[in-house]
């Protein structure tokens, strides 16, 4: 299998804040890999960098095997893109679009007409073809730009959060859409906010914060990382969220996440633990809703890393 | 090479597209100019008289003409600022296509947008009374040196927009078009002007397509004694091409540096 995409050190400054500060990443073909980061961790410029829109400062930075800092012209020639908006003209029709962003692609008239209608009739656009952009929804948009960049059968796809601001059926639309691509052997590479996404979509996930990638591994790793399950405690009473805490903690000699009324710490690897938090809770006389013993979610392995859970 | 001309030519059909969706776009951009020629003509133009003797209409139409050409600054402007707002240029920057053809399909479809309202107006001022006098080849070369003063001003937007991603920029650039409108032999004669502004005035890029045009069309109000004056239509001919050598290589630098 070769690797798509490769960053290795890549850096990029602006100002005196670096968005990428040792960037290091590996694609191999045919395969969808996640970053996963909060806002400003520098997951766009990742993909502003990697798709040739801006020049890295140092690090080498490669895209189908070519080097986007040396031969852009190939790397272009082998990409789709998606931004963070659905850049297509408002005032075209969805067809019209494809037919224009074809005819850039250096496809000839026929042909970029032949693919404006299979990529329609693929993405349930058919009907619609015709009407101008702007009687379109948020979801409509999407799959039309998704189209847009599939015209020219990109080797490599860079999805930059792709479902931003879609409501959940759009989202689900979104995941079908780029499932059904990597089926054709295209490498996608997909930033995303939402550890959800990452989790459904991605075959390994990298989570990047202060420009560069903190861990890197399949969803199942990433969660295994964490160590051991969770349990799970979910009180009816605001006011002992405190007791819970140090119950909590005594059995599992850990120190406990809390989040509105749910605390949970990683338990430790013995098949009473259940039974020992049930027993305190109840020496301690807690009335509580829940108490369960379950994987870690990715949402959980990434506060951990990222260290944003002890300051919440 | 040949991709450089094919993809401006693609992006020229974007743009055309556009006007047949949205005509609305133009006519108001049109419809600002014979407002305009309306008000001067029968408003204030009782009041206004031409040096040398002529009708003020007469002499009105050629500096409405230079404005509208010059007053399609900002709508390049915002064409250009919509596209980037909207990610379309960064979609065209990740597509193998020529680069320069970006800017230059603009350029070619803002020269066609001025073509139309041109003619528009050329229509407009054989209503009000207004007739060119000189030959066919003068009367070519008037409206010649006014789309030349456009695709120049055309460049000057391009490159604004492709400055700024801020929209009150182009509010900015509409106010300051009216300095650079007024300020200049356009409405009234520089002669009737304060001395020192009416230097000022004659040295406008747009007083020398203006008064040019007047020139070449047989209107009145075009004879002066400055340098300036009496090489209008070298000046008409000199001032777009040093916009255009400072503003197209700077266009195309800036785009080529987007996003750094």
């Amino acid at each position: 299998m070769t690797t798509q995409i490769r960053a290795e050190g890549v850096r990029k400054r602006y100002g005196d804040a670096y968005a990428l500060d040792g960037f290091d990443l590996q694609v191999p073909a045919g395969t969808i890999c996640g970053l996963l980061g909060p806002n400003g961790a520098g997951k766009t410029t990742a993909v502003r960098v990697l798709s040739t829109l801006i020049r890295h400062d140092s690090g080498v930075a490669e895209v189908a095997g070519f080097d986007v800092a040396t031969q852009p012209e190939r790397v272009r020639a082998a990409i789709g893109l998606v931004g963070q908006q659905a850049a297509v003209d408002e005032l075209l029709s969805g067809r019209q679009n494809l037919v224009l962003f074809g005819r850039l692609h250096h496809l000839g008239k026929r042909e970029a007409a032949r693919r404006a209608d299979d990529l329609l009739a693929r993405f349930d656009l058919a009907d619609t073809g015709s009407k101008p952009i702007s009687a379109y929804s948020g979801g409509m948009r999407r799959r039309l730009d998704l189209a847009v960049s599939l015209l020219a059968a990109p080797r490599v796809l860079f999805l930059d959060e792709p479902t931003t601001g879609l409501d959940p059926r759009s989202r689900i639309e979104v995941w079908k859409a780029v499932r059904s691509l990597v089926s054709d052997g295209t490498t996608v590479l997909l930033t995303t906010q939402y550890l959800e996404e990452a989790d459904r979509l991605a075959d390994r996930i990298s989570l990047v914060e202060h420009g560069r990638v903190i861990a890197e591994g399949t969803p199942d790793e990433l969660k295994g990382s964490l160590g051991a399950n969770r349990i799970e405690v979910e009180v009816t009473d605001p006011g002992v969220v405190g007791d819970a805490v140090s119950v909590l903690s005594r059995v599992t000699g850990a120190t406990p996440a809390v989040e509105e009324l749910r605390v949970s710490a990683p338990a430790p690897d013995r098949a009473s633990v259940l039974t020992d938090v049930v027993l305190a809770l109840d020496a301690a006389g807690l009335a509580v809703e829940d108490v369960a013993l379950r994987r870690p979610t990715l949402d959980e392995v990434f506060l951990q890393l990222t260290g944003t859970k002890e300051a919440a | 090479m040949i991709w450089t001309v094919s993809d401006g030519w693609t992006l020229t059909q974007r743009y055309l597209a556009h006007l047949v969706r949205k005509p609305g776009r133009l006519a108001t951009v049109i419809a600002f100019p014979i407002l305009m020629v309306l008000i001067f003509a029968y408003l204030l133009g009782g009041g206004m008289t031409v040096p040398g003797g002529g009708s003020y209409r007469e002499f009105l139409m050629p500096g409405m003409f230079g404005m509208t050409m010059a007053f399609g600054l900002s709508g390049t402007m915002i064409a250009v600022l919509d596209d980037a707002a909207k990610g379309v240029t960064d979609r065209f920057r990740s597509l193998p296509m020529a680069p320069s053809a970006v800017l230059t399909g603009r350029a070619t479809a803002d020269l066609v947008n001025a073509m139309i309202a041109l003619t528009v107006l050329v229509g407009c001022g054989f209503a009000v009374g207004w007739r060119p006098h000189g030959g066919l080849g003068e009367t070519v070369l008037a409206l010649a040196l006014l789309l030349l003063l456009r695709m120049a001003l055309v460049w000057v937007g391009i490159y604004l927009g492709l400055l700024t991603t801020d929209p009150a920029m182009v509010t900015l650039a509409q106010t300051l078009e009216f300095p650079f409108g007024f300020l200049s032999s356009a409405f009234v004669a520089t002669a009737t002007m304060p001395a020192w502004l009416g230097t000022v005035a004659e040295w406008n890029p747009l007083s020398s397509t203006v008064t040019a045009a007047r020139r070449l069309f047989g209107n009145p109000g075009w004879a002066g004694d400055s340098w300036v004056v009496t090489h209008s239509v070298a000046m008409a001919i000199v001032w777009p091409l040093v916009i255009l050598a400072v503003f197209v290589p700077l266009s195309v630098r800036r785009y080529g540096r987007l996003g750094n």
